[in-house]
């Protein structure tokens, strides 16, 4: 074989191995919305994505208070953790030392290192009786998973706006702080406004982990079907129905879970549609998951 | 602006709230960590490490299940890890900016922030059912490999456009092919980041449960076929809490997870430190 044609077959095989994640994504498109339609088909569009009970047995599939559970877990915990968040990121970024900025980016690798089922179990064997013992109840409930999960979003948040906030132009810090501002208005009023696209994809990509979130919410969250009325209720996000029940699923059972997916799929999709609207790119972390 | 408070004091106060927020991230670390070590060090041993399980985990080791941990990871990594490096050595040197490429990153990025729960869904219907792989270390280890392809993407992608444009023009100036520049000259000086990259996908995917909760089955025994089920690590640790098997193996289990990814810290650490003062020249 010549130069020229080894050289045409390895950019090929090359150019193959670059578009395998387009055709994995399709795949798992297809295949996932391949079992999931028959169930959207056989219980009908709006009773599958606004039916109120969720009772396979009685042939009943809705999951909107599932819908509901993911948004509210996620929403209560992105609470907590957008504040810590952004402001452990300006720590990092202004005002730690190099001593502290040493420890501090290690201890968010592992944080977001540290599978999630350990995280799961820490909330079950600590934070669920700590709940129980404060709040009443089980212990059990839509606070405690937020608590795991501001912990588990925290390394995300807080790696991609310290990013954002590290590449502001120095030249604007210089000027502000040449004008005599403090270094807090110079932070207020300069730094973090030139830096907020970044910090606003810091917190989708926060919220894509905590609404793909699984097992550790199942761990700690409850899985009770229903809309909470106070943050101590039980709840179930989509993911933990997936998980919970997939294993003695079968016929529409089954192609609903997986149409369950479909609306999982459907929301991470628009998060990614969002955080693309902010043209912010993080291309990679160490330890911490990219976009 | 307010005016209650001088700027000076609001700097004084508002510099306090942010070493605040710096410290309690490294206090919940540290609560958590230590808690699981503290706990769970007194149950490992070599017996526990190396014996296996006794009547489902109650007693007795975790050694089948630190093996189907080897075995997925194993499996992934040697699937994942051409296609990433592949795809980043094309994406970086080869593809221009056209629509296709923006198709590829899109790709990527969906890639990688799927729920794991969805790959789980995918793996079942894919390679469970559809291939009829069944439930077995080769299904799961599949699975597993989509997840760390991003992460081992993404990482090297960036190494390799990193890269000194010099040492690749050296190298086509001396008549080398495109290809033996590539090979002989880009990739070996990218690949302390490609192996950062690696490591990372390995965290990745020694640390996920869900993703094989209904791929990889939950079988006691040491898987030796790739078409036996198996139980890797993490599993293992949800089926013991959930089922509320056994607190202190669990304790056991969860504590040799963060030992591993404790390593795993440690290591891209040291080797991304090497590799930003080899960049940045002696």
């Amino acid at each position: 074989m010549s130069r020229e044609t080894d050289e045409f077959l390895i950019e090929k095989g090359l150019f193959l191995t670059a578009i395998s994640s387009v055709i994995i994504i399709a795949l798992i498109i297809v295949f996932i919305f391949w079992e999931g339609y028959p169930a959207i088909l056989n219980v009908g569009f709006f009773n599958f994505i606004f039916g109120m009970d969720w009772s396979p047995s009685n042939g009943l599939y809705g999951v909107f208070p599932m819908i509901i559970g993911s948004l509210a877990i996620t929403g209560l915990s992105l609470l907590m953790a957008v504040p810590l968040g952004v402001f452990c990121a300006i720590f990092m970024a202004e005002i730690a030392p190099g001593k502290m900025r040493k420890i501090l980016r290690p201890t968010l690798q592992t944080l977001s290192g540290i599978p999630s089922v350990v995280y799961g179990f820490f909330g079950l064997i600590i934070l669920v009786p700590f709940m129980r013992v404060q709040f009443g109840g089980t212990g059990f409930s839509m606070l405690t998973a937020s608590i795991i999960l501001t912990v588990m979003i925290l390394p995300i948040i807080v790696s991609v706006s310290e990013d954002a906030i590290k590449s502001v132009p120095g030249e604007y810090k210089e000027a502000s702080l040449a004008l005599g501002a403090t270094h807090w208005q110079t932070i207020k009023n300069v730094i973090f406004p030139a830096a907020i696209p970044g910090v606003i994809t810091s917190i989708i990509l926060g919220m894509g982990r905590a609404i793909g979130e699984t097992l550790a919410i199942i761990m700690v969250a409850g899985n009770v079907v229903q809309i909470p009325t106070s943050i101590l209720d039980p709840v179930r996000a989509l993911t933990s129905n997936i998980a919970i029940e997939m294993g003695y699923a079968t016929g529409t059972h089954y192609n609903a879970l997986f149409a369950t997916g479909i609306v999982l799929i459907f929301m991470i999709l628009i998060l990614l549609v969002i955080a693309n609207y902010f043209h912010y790119k993080k291309k990679v972390t160490v330890g911490g998951g990219y976009l | 602006m307010y005016r209650i408070l001088s700027p000076k004091i609001s700097q004084k106060i508002m510099k306090s709230i942010f070493w605040i927020s710096g410290l309690i991230t490294i206090f919940i670390l540290l609560i958590i960590i230590g808690y699981i070590i503290l706990k769970g060090l007194p149950v490992i041993n070599l017996e526990f490490l190396f014996s296996d399980p006794i009547d489902s985990g109650k007693a007795g080791g975790i050694f089948p299940m630190i093996i189907s941990t080897a075995y997925v990871t194993l499996i992934a990594l040697l699937v994942a890890t051409p296609l990433g490096v592949g795809a980043a050595v094309y994406l970086a040197e080869y593809a221009g900016e056209g629509r296709l490429v923006a198709a590829i990153r899109f790709g990527a990025e969906t890639l990688s922030s799927i729920p794991s729960i969805i790959f789980g869904l995918f793996g079942l219907a894919f390679f469970v059912i559809y291939l009829d792989m069944g439930w077995s270390v080769l299904s799961g280890g599949l699975t597993l490999a989509l997840m760390a392809l991003p992460t081992i993407l993404a990482a090297s992608e960036v190494s390799v456009e990193s890269v000194n444009k010099s040492y690749s023009e050296g190298s086509l100036a001396l008549g080398a092919t495109k290809w033996q520049t590539v090979y002989q000259v880009i990739v070996p000086a990218a690949m302390p980041g490609i192996t950062t990259g690696i490591i990372l996908g390995m965290g990745r995917a020694i640390a996920e449960a869900a993703a094989i909760l209904y791929t990889v089955g939950a079988a006691l025994a040491i898987p030796i076929s790739l078409m036996d089920p198996a139980r890797p690590l993490p599993l293992h640790l949800y089926i013991l809490a959930t089922e509320g098997i056994s607190l202190d193996n669990a304790y056991g289990t969860a504590a040799v997870l963060v030992i591993i990814i404790l390593i795993i810290t440690v290591v891209t650490n040291t080797l991304v430190d090497r590799y930003t003062k080899k960049m940045m020249g002696r």
